[in-house]
């Protein structure tokens, strides 16, 4: 064995009930190198990484921990032997403050007790060395932004870390200022002999920061390649096994069909802290865009229509309706249908079926005394699974044993199958592969073209300008702007959202 | 056929109906006669007769507290709803009629559940605070209408429901089987169970996808409060009496071990009936055991106690890794 491999695996394999997770995949991570992870959703990238953290339990295959065997049974285990990691969804305390968040299982002690000023001043060290921030770490974990959140589980594992770091999607929830200084932080802990384990779906972050990719499909290694000799057509390729066109629409949006009566119309709608006065108008059939940097108030106006959130000022008009007060059944009732953004906490009722959650809304929209047949639910659960390539053993299996993707496909074919006529996407395509980002986009052109109106709110601004109609604007909370047909652009929307911003 | 066994012991109702089955067969070998079943005046008499008479009261209430523990709650009320509605329907037997007295106890048992349900979901008030608070009024409230005298109960009719036969089997059986049927009926056969175990296992998700959380916790605590009604009922008139003090002293939490052992997780989310009357009927055959075995009282709650934690263990998933295969750990090879 090389003595320049940092964690090495052979022959790793994994079987959940009714799915082969892995098959007989080596990895291997080298000193001071960035090595990415990539591999459609339901590829073994998230298992792999379990396996090799002690997470899950490996039934076949070895790893080595700097030319030791290593075993691990648990997290804890794996983090004693110095590979730490930050997965997808943050792991942390919210109830705890940013220091104790860092420090948690491993609090500075004197005399038995808790060295509470040493761990404050420890963590504001480490935060401002390593990570560049500079936050007041007494403060609730909650009272800051996913972002910084992020950046504090990174400040934990590096801090625990003595050799492997694995990030698990760490930039999904960072705006691009904020990835690049993670992206510094990484170079640095490279310079310093880490060997990081970056597993992203953006591709131009991974050809960025990486200097190698291994590539799983369906469970199985395909290769390894350095990432300087890769290219971009040839790494999707290898990923999707089908030939890949680099622009992802291939079928431009179809133009102008749209009506010219609106579906919904708000007036002046806000709810004071959360959203200012905004006017929005949705046509039938209209594919409308919110764009704006995290924290704009995309999330929140989208809670305010579907009356999650109440609105304390303001007019609600669906269907030339004036609705006074929102809730989210009445939303249903009224055609309105809610894709959130946490797929995991707002999203999936994760220990039902598959079946049960796509029911789920058409049930609540139908009321509880007219219970939709068994018989009934099987065609429906099964008609979504074909239409939207759910890949799963059986419609009875556990929602959470899917991978993200065809989780959120899941809760996209609970809300088509009440046959909606306003679909809102909140980051539908979020963390989830390449080949299912594709399909959903594609599925949404055909669902608007059909004359469906569609809310779409995205991060990606490629992915927006290459589906939406029309988009809307946010910044700080406010609605700014509105950009339509050619001038929508990814870089009109940028300047838009830019503008004035960098004031204060 | 190897795979549907292996399913049946993966079943969540395995582990308690086969520690129902180990205690009937102690029952078999220590006592003689414990099977058997005599015809006596046309109904039916025995130690198992016996059992599934007395459980029906723990059962009717540990089925109400299955939907709400389903919903990750929990109702720790029932006791003294049971002793306020016997000592009511006692109260009223005085003067009125038996249906309008059972109507009445039914009524206070759902205002009682509307009282703890509008706490928990509209003040969100936790469960076991706000249930604790009728827990603790309820007995004085049940005092209040017996004057603080244990009444009696003279009526026929009123005395039929918990200790007269129908068809050879006494009467409270068929309450049972209809509760259950009933609690069943609305599982399988409208959204409840589906929306239930949803806001048991995510509410936030729930909300979102249209599931209106308050009225469904509204309804359980009400469908609980109802079930500790006629389980006063039926105590009182079991014994023709209704005691503020004792009536159903601690019949909540033999509920709560009911629905545990029946499989149902206090985190919520899957809820399990036919468990539930598994684990009912476990406590109650155990309780018959002991009592028969010729124990000493002193140390009834101690063999109790233990019998109770093997279950627990037998069910907990971790505990059975541990048995199956206790050399399998080694230690870890440290760098």
């Amino acid at each position: 064995m090389n003595a320049e491999y940092l964690l090495k695996s052979e022959n790793i394999s994994k079987t959940f009930p009714g799915v082969k997770a892995l098959t007989n995949v080596d990895f291997c991570l080298r000193k001071g190198e960035i090595h990415s992870l990539m591999g459609e959703n339901g590829a073994g990238k998230s298992t792999l990484i379990k396996v090799l953290t002690g997470v899950y339990e490996k039934e076949e295959g070895k790893i080595y921990l700097r030319d030791q065997q290593i075993n691990p049974r648990s997290a804890e285990e794996a983090q004693k032997l110095g590979i730490s990691t930050v997965y997808q969804e943050v792991n942390l305390c919210e109830n705890l403050s940013v220091a104790e968040n860092i420090f948690i299982g491993r609090e500075p002690k004197k005399k038995g007790v808790i060295d509470w000023k040493k761990m404050y001043q420890k963590a504001e060290l480490l935060l401002k060395e390593k990570l560049n921030i500079e936050i007041d770490v007494k403060q609730m974990l909650s009272s800051y932004s996913t972002a910084i959140q992020q950046m504090v589980a990174i400040a934990r594992a590096v801090d625990i870390s003595s050799g492997v770091l694995i990030l698990d999607e760490p930039t999904s929830s960072l705006d691009n200022n904020e990835v690049k200084k993670l992206f510094e932080v990484m170079r640095n802990l490279k310079r310093n002999g880490m060997g990081i384990v970056f597993v992203s779906h953006f591709l131009d972050q991974v050809f960025e920061i990486t200097d190698r990719i291994t590539v799983l499909r369906n469970g199985q290694l395909i290769g390894e390649y350095k990432t300087n000799e890769l290219s971009r057509t040839e790494l999707v390729s290898k990923m999707i096994g089908r030939e890949w066109a680099d622009t992802p629409e291939t079928g431009q949006k179809k133009i102008v069909k749209k009506e010219r009566n609106d579906f919904l119309r708000t007036n002046r709608l806000e709810k004071k802290g959360t959203i200012n006065p905004i006017n929005l108008s949705i046509r039938k059939g209209e594919l409308l865009g919110l764009a704006g940097l995290l924290g704009s108030g995309r999330t929140e106006v989208a809670k305010l229509l579907f009356g999650i959130d109440s609105s304390d000022e303001g007019v609600l008009v669906i269907d030339n309706e004036q609705i006074k007060s929102m809730n989210p059944k009445l939303a249903i009732g009224k055609g309105l249908a809610f894709c959130p953004e946490d797929r995991k906490v707002e999203g999936i009722v994760g220990e039902l079926t598959i079946r049960e959650n796509i029911m789920l809304a058409l049930q609540t929209k139908k009321g509880i005394f007219n219970y939709i047949s068994m018989k009934e639910q099987k065609e429906i659960a099964q008609k979504y699974i074909d239409l939207l390539n759910i890949k799963t053993p059986s419609m009875e299996q556990k929602i959470e044993n899917l991978s993200g993707g065809n989780q959120q496909k899941v809760i996209l074919a609970r809300w088509l199958a009440t046959n909606p006529k306003l679909l809102i996407l909140d980051e539908p395509t979020r963390g989830i592969d390449v080949g299912s980002k594709a399909e959903i986009r594609k599925l949404i052109l055909n669902l608007a073209a059909e004359g469906m109106s569609i809310l779409f709110i995205s991060a990606e601004l490629e992915e927006m300008v290459g589906c939406c109609d029309r988009v809307v604007i946010l910044r700080d909370r406010y609605q700014i702007g509105e950009l339509e047909g050619d001038q929508m652009t990814v870089s009109n929307i940028m300047e838009m959202i830019a503008e004035g911003a960098g004031v204060s | 056929m190897k795979q549907i066994i292996n399913s049946f012991i993966q079943a969540k109702i395995f582990w308690p109906l086969v520690a129902l089955l180990f205690l009937l067969l102690i029952n078999f070998i220590l006592i003689p006669g414990f099977f058997q079943i005599e015809v006596n005046n046309g109904h039916l008499f025995g130690s198992l007769i016996d059992i599934l008479n007395r459980v029906i009261p723990l059962l009717v209430i540990a089925i109400g507290m299955t939907l709400v523990i389903a919903k990750e709650g929990i109702d720790i009320s029932v006791g003294s709803v049971l002793a306020i509605t016997a000592a009511a329907a006692a109260a009223l037997l005085e003067s009125t009629s038996v249906p309008i007295a059972l109507i009445f106890a039914i009524v206070i048992g759902l205002i009682c559940g509307l009282w703890n349900g509008l706490l928990i979901a509209y003040f969100e008030i936790q469960p076991m605070i706000a249930t604790l608070i009728l827990m603790t009024v309820g007995r004085g409230i049940a005092q209040l209408i017996t004057g603080g005298q244990i009444l009696t109960i003279n009526n026929e009719a009123y005395g039929y429901i918990g200790k007269g036969f129908l068809l050879g089997l006494p009467f409270a059986i068929y309450i049972g089987l209809a509760v259950f049927g009933i609690i069943l009926f609305l599982k399988k056969k409208t959204a409840l169970g589906l929306f239930l175990e949803s806001i048991g296992s995510n509410m936030a998700s729930s909300k979102f996808a249209g599931v209106q959380p308050k009225k469904i916790i509204l309804i359980v605590y009400m469908v609980s409060g109802i079930c500790a009604a006629i389980a006063g009922i039926l105590v009182s008139s079991n014994v023709s009496s209704a005691d503020a003090n004792n009536a159903g002293l601690w019949i909540e939490l033999d509920a709560i071990l009911a629905v545990v052992i029946g499989g149902t997780s206090m985190r919520g989310g899957r809820f399990y009936l036919g468990g539930t009357v598994i684990g009912a009927l476990f406590i109650q055959t155990l309780s018959t055991t002991i009592y028969s075995m010729g124990i000493r009282p002193e140390i009834t709650m101690v063999i109790k106690a233990i019998v109770v934690i093997s279950v627990c263990l037998l069910q907990s998933e971790e505990f059975r890794k541990l048995i199956k295969k206790p050399k399998m750990k080694q230690k870890v090879s440290e760098a």
